[in-house]
């Protein structure tokens, strides 16, 4: 498979990799088996990393025999948040992929554009005035956020002709907004500003195994529909008149992305509160591997981006001994900088 | 534009921005009447005006000299302290929505205020941290995007992402109090005005005492000028890269000293500025009518908050933040329709 037109193209919106790195298939499939690899591994030293430090000989134990002193700890605790951290890392990593190709807009990202904190406040809402209080239940709601903000955030930020920069302010003006309006609804309720207050921040803490199974179909089925679109939005990256011509149809893609990145955005969202900067930082760095054709680039996000998250949250329970530091915390202090640099030092933006 | 000459002395004004000017002083005057003449022991406003004026029977002067009075100066003074440093902030980044909010000095100034609340601490305490964040804050700002020559969009969005990265932090910090603590801490980053009394007022007078004769009367007419572009205001005698550092440090002193008495009440710095220019149908920064109108905003979102949820007394930033949110998403519709955003 030769690279084709659409992705040589959309390398305009992206500085372009050089193109001994655009590689052949073999070497990307290669690319994919490593960052397989890399995502298995960080599993298991998510599973054995903790306030009780595991050997991965005595994780793998937990794993798998019920009589290990080790399978407590294992199963009912970090297997979900290790599959927790799995599915919302690999939600917010293509929904921010999809997102930066549908707005050809490299500073998109779920949580920038406020769209997470649409669903928080939906969540805020059904906890503060709802009584709602389960993974379950939230999920909804915050899939109900989720897609309105997504609505509008394209409709304000101004749909086809968005800019990054009008796209990043409408996104900033309804975080403004609505975290004001998630205030207000924990300061009415002292029980609900006790759980949402550690939920805000983003954690995958609070994972149970009925966490993972509730949040599980969503993300299927938006990793399904985003995969889908890989090729049309392939083509939408000529633009509109061009990638017509090539059979796609644009507005019939836009609305699949924007169903798909509800999907994504609100089931990781209602599981791990807002996460920042995820979304944002994994396409980046994975584009510079792969190049910008969406059908290696979604697939290595899916992979890529779990890492990311697996490797914050690893690293914010060894930074916050004997507590942790919550992964939210983490992918700010790590994704902010990359975003200021991306902002300030290239001509991704052009101002 | 309207020009008064007296001998070698020339005032230029524009006649709609000094009556609008004068409009929200006297409705902010008017509301604050309002406002100390109701709750347990309603007063008509002849008695209020009475008691002012120093002829009030010893339970009124008490009621309204050391409880209702403060915390109305107090109001009055956070909003135009606020849409003073809004202005000044969207002349500056030259975008309708380059405000503190949108950039992340305020945030910065409830990370320094968190951090205090975390840690245990009095009034004062956090009241000097918050201002030491915001500083910080703005300081970073400038040491990221601006010194290197980023204006505009870039500017903005180097903002967004400190913004961003605050909230996280801020966040955090959030969890790792007690309950009780985490309770005041989330009040004070809404923005509230319970409780607050002199001991606020008088710093953030004293602020405003010595930063608004600067920012109006000694770089407003230049910041006028520097609207024409930088080179051509430079051309014309401006010392832009001067006039921005203290016309910056200025306006972030007035918003962090203003977060401090009341927590950063959301949207005040972003939406005066407009309404102003909305109002006056003037071009430019338009600051001396921005501030009458942030102090008269301020006092009337406080007047509904108080009032308007019989039974409840919400925090003025809830306040402020629903109707400004809505405002901001409308503006954000109609300005790009015009094609100035």
């Amino acid at each position: 498979m030769i690279e084709s037109s659409p992705s040589a193209k959309a390398a305009a919106a992206t500085p372009p990799a050089p193109p001994a790195r655009r590689g052949r298939p073999a070497a990307r499939l290669a690319g994919l088996l490593v960052a397989a690899l890399l995502l298995v591994t960080v599993c298991a030293v998510s599973l054995a990393v903790g306030a009780k430090q595991l050997t991965l000989a005595e994780a793998w134990g937990g794993l798998v025999d019920p009589d290990s002193p080790a399978h407590a700890v294992v199963r009912e605790m970090r297997l979900p948040r290790t599959l927790l951290g799995l599915l919302a890392g690999a939600a917010l990593g293509v929904a921010g992929a999809i997102m930066q190709a549908v707005t050809r807009n490299p500073l998109a990202d779920p949580g920038l554009l406020g769209i997470n904190a649409g669903a928080s406040a939906a969540v805020a809402t059904a906890s503060a005035f709802l009584g709602v209080t389960t993974v379950g239940g939230y999920v909804w709601f915050a899939l109900a956020g989720a897609a309105a903000v997504t609505a509008c955030v394209y409709a304000v930020g101004g749909g086809r002709a968005a800019t990054p920069a009008r796209l990043a302010l409408a996104g900033a003006a309804l975080n403004a907004a609505l975290y004001s309006y998630v205030s207000a609804a924990m300061l009415l309720d002292a029980a609900s500003l006790e759980r949402m207050r550690f939920w805000t921040v983003g954690s995958l803490a609070a994972a149970e195994p009925g966490t993972v199974v509730r949040v599980l179909p969503f993300v299927a089925v938006g990793l399904v529909i985003a995969l889908a679109v890989a090729r049309p939005l392939n083509a939408l990256a000529l633009g509109d008149d061009q990638a017509r011509a090539l059979g796609a149809r644009p507005a019939a893609t836009r609305a699949t992305v924007i169903v798909a990145v509800t999907l994504l955005c609100g089931a990781a969202t209602a599981a791990c509160g807002p996460l920042v900067f995820v979304g944002l930082l994994v396409p980046h760095l994975v584009r510079a591997v792969t190049g910008p054709d969406m059908r290696w680039l979604l697939p290595a996000c899916a992979l890529l981006s779990p890492v990311l998250l697996l490797a914050a949250d690893v690293a914010g329970r060894v930074l916050g001994r004997p507590g942790e530091l919550q992964v939210g915390i983490m992918t700010a202090v790590l994704g902010g900088p990359l975003f200021l640099h991306l902002v300030t030092r290239t001509r991704a933006v052009r101002s | 534009m309207t020009v008064v000459r007296v001998r070698h002395m020339s005032v230029r004004f524009r006649a709609r921005a000094l009556l609008v000017g004068l409009g929200c002083a006297l409705a902010a005057l008017a509301l604050g009447v309002l406002s100390i003449g109701g709750g347990d022991y309603p007063m008509s406003p002849a008695d209020v005006l009475r008691t002012l004026a120093g002829n009030g029977t010893t339970a009124e002067n008490f009621i309204i000299g050391e409880l209702r009075l403060p915390r109305l100066v107090t109001a009055m003074l956070v909003g135009a302290a606020l849409a003073l440093g809004g202005a000044v902030f969207q002349a500056l980044v030259r975008n309708p929505l380059g405000s503190p909010d949108i950039l992340g000095v305020t945030q910065g100034a409830a990370t320094g205020a968190l951090v205090v609340v975390v840690a245990g601490g009095g009034t004062l305490a956090l009241a000097g941290a918050s201002v030491v964040g915001g500083l910080a804050t703005g300081l970073l700002l400038w040491a990221v995007a601006w010194a290197r020559g980023a204006h505009g969009h870039r500017l903005i969005l180097a903002g967004i992402g400190i913004a961003a990265i605050l909230t996280g932090v801020n966040g955090w910090l959030l969890t790792r109090a007690q309950l009780m603590d985490a309770a005041r801490a989330v009040l004070w980053l809404t923005g509230s005005l319970d409780g607050r009394g002199w001991a606020q007022a008088v710093p953030l007078a004293v602020t405003l005492a010595v930063l608004a004769p600067v920012v109006l009367f000694a770089c407003g007419p230049a910041l006028r000028m520097t609207e024409l572009g930088d080179d051509t205001a430079a051309a014309l005698g401006v010392p832009v890269r001067r006039l921005r550092t203290v016309l910056l440090i200025a306006a972030v002193l007035l918003v962090s000293v203003a977060a401090s008495a009341a927590g950063p009440v959301n949207f005040v710095a972003l939406t005066a500025p407009h309404l102003t220019r909305r109002l006056t149908r003037a071009p430019g920064p338009n600051l001396a009518a921005a501030t009458a109108l942030g102090a008269a905003m301020l006092v009337a979102a406080d007047l509904v908050a108080q009032r308007g949820f019989p039974g409840h007394q919400l925090p003025v930033g809830v306040v402020t933040g629903a109707i400004g949110g809505g405002y901001l998403i409308w503006l954000l519709a109609t300005e790009r329709r015009a094609g100035r955003l």
